[in-house]
């Protein structure tokens, strides 16, 4: 099992080599990395608005129900919606989510086209294949995963207030102080730390899962599952990194 | 022209090709035959590089193929082009975008240029006027030509073919057989076909390397095919009473 780990490690880096090489034609990793921001961002926005919004929700409903009944006071709950999906949620929750989507899409996308020999009709061609198949997602990836972050981490809040303010479990004016509380603009460096390195890290194993998979159709699915089972662990490994690095006194 | 010296080739434990030599002549229809298993796809993957040899030489005219950096290979695969088995068109692309992928790859030529490339090529193929159709939206056969057209769309000094045949009825299979004779006579390719089918070998088979368990059996022309006394070839083309008889008849009354 360790020399098994350590050869997908090797060849994983040295896979990189291959990736990260000059295009044969600009316009073409322009034109098919486009294609893939468009797949990554607008195809996931609406699973990621739904998500956040009921991740802020019930974030807000259980901490004013854990809450209700001490002596902190209720604007609280805006603050600790706030920063639990500035610090967590957002990034965290959202790129987990995303394994699943995009990941296991990656997978089956660069793996189909290895069974069906597109990958080797490429390179027939002179085609850097790992280049072109697999440096667009990376680089779409690195641009608009950080943005549904983003974008996950206002939706939040905002699912926080739309659960409590309207309902009338207290007032808005209590739920925008706690909101504008106790602020640390630090906390959205961390936050784009983990979307950087979680979109990376997401991509990159995806992609690796598909581009060597060997056999058919179950080998296929079974590339596909542990490219998301695979991308999660990662990035559950790499947020508690980041967070001893980046909180370490 | 491709020389292959002493090829060997294993996966794990099982020694598929065990020293093979074989000239593919320039300008000539050079055909991979034998049994399933007897090595064919392997050789045919060893010449495009897509297997690495265990030991021995690949040579592409003067060129080391195997001697060759990533930079390098890429070179010379512009000069390659390859038909595949399941033909590996890319649905999701139109006929016209899957035959000037290469162009748009490796070109900086106008749109308009490229699609008088494309053009030609689809006339070439005798599939003009499909430019817009999906992959999924014409024939097996029409595929294969589609395939063909994307193989020869940079002009290329070797054409390999696996299978060309596969699936396909005898007639249309007669087609893509005259197909890519006319075109290794045209362009004076070096072709290299890997096939099964006997009409092939009796039609286009200029230079035959027959394979029988990882080894070259028999080499030749068609034209020695039907009095060959390799019992190996023998057994391989006439396998079935039908065509022994007939083989028997012809010899029998040649005229």
């Amino acid at each position: 099992m360790v020399k098994n780990l350590l050869f997908h490690l090797g060849r994983f880096v040295s896979w990189h080599g291959q990736i990260f090489r000059k295009p044969e034609n600009w316009k073409m990793y322009y034109k098919e990395t486009v294609r893939q921001m468009y797949d990554i961002g607008i195809g996931s926005f609406p699973l990621v608005f739904i998500i956040s919004i009921f991740i802020g929700a019930v974030t807000a409903v259980q901490f004013y129900y854990q809450l209700s009944g001490t002596f902190i006071p209720p604007y609280y709950i805006g603050y600790i919606v706030r920063d639990m999906a500035i610090i967590e949620l957002a990034s965290t929750f959202t790129c987990i989510v995303l394994a699943g989507k995009i990941g296991s899409n990656m997978a089956a996308e660069i793996g189909g086209m290895r069974q069906k020999e597109h990958i080797d009709a490429m390179e027939i061609m002179g085609v850097n294949t790992a280049a072109y198949l697999v440096m667009p997602k990376i680089v779409a990836g690195f641009f608009m995963i950080p943005i549904l972050v983003s974008t996950a981490m206002l939706v939040n809040i905002g699912g926080g207030y739309l659960s409590t303010v309207p309902t009338g479990i207290f007032l808005h004016a209590d739920y925008i102080r706690g909101l504008r509380s106790f602020f640390i603009p630090y906390y959205v460096f961390m936050m784009y730390v983990k979307a950087f390195s979680f979109a990376y890290l997401l991509t990159s194993i995806s992609c690796y899962q598909g581009y060597f998979v060997t056999g058919g159709s179950i080998e296929l699915g079974a590339a596909s599952t542990r490219a998301v089972v695979f991308s999660c662990i990662a990035i559950i490994v790499a947020d508690y990194l980041i967070a001893v690095l980046l909180t370490a006194v | 022209m491709i020389r292959v010296k002493n090829i060997y080739k294993s996966f794990a434990d099982t020694e598929v090709l065990k020293g093979i030599d074989f000239l593919f002549e320039a300008g000539k229809t050079n055909l991979i035959i034998g049994k399933s298993g007897a090595g064919k796809t392997v050789l045919l993957k060893l010449l495009v590089g897509l297997f690495k040899p265990t030991s021995g030489e690949i040579w592409y005219s003067d060129t080391n193929f195997l001697s060759l950096n990533k930079n390098q290979l890429r070179e010379l695969r512009m000069d390659v082009g390859m038909l595949f088995q399941g033909n590996a068109l890319f649905d999701s692309l139109t006929i016209e975008e899957n035959i000037r992928f290469p162009l748009d790859m490796f070109t900086k030529d106008s749109i308009k240029d490229k699609r008088k490339v494309v053009d030609h090529c689809l006339e070439r193929v005798e599939l003009a006027g499909i430019n817009d159709k999906f992959p999924s939206e014409i024939s097996g056969g029409m595929q294969k030509r589609v395939g063909i057209a994307r193989s020869i769309v940079l002009n290329p000094k070797y054409l390999f073919v696996d299978e060309p045949n596969s699936g396909l009825d005898p007639k249309t299979a007669i087609k893509i057989d005259e197909l890519i004779k006319g075109i290794t006579d045209e362009y004076n390719i070096t072709t290299v076909i890997n096939t099964h089918d006997m009409n092939s070998v009796m039609e286009i088979g200029e230079n035959i390397c027959l394979l029988d368990k990882g080894l070259v059996a028999w080499r030749g022309h068609m034209s020695e095919v039907l009095n060959t006394d390799n019992k190996t070839l023998e057994n391989f083309i006439f396998a079935s009473p039908f065509l022994k008889k007939l083989r028997n008849r012809a010899l029998a009354n040649p005229s």
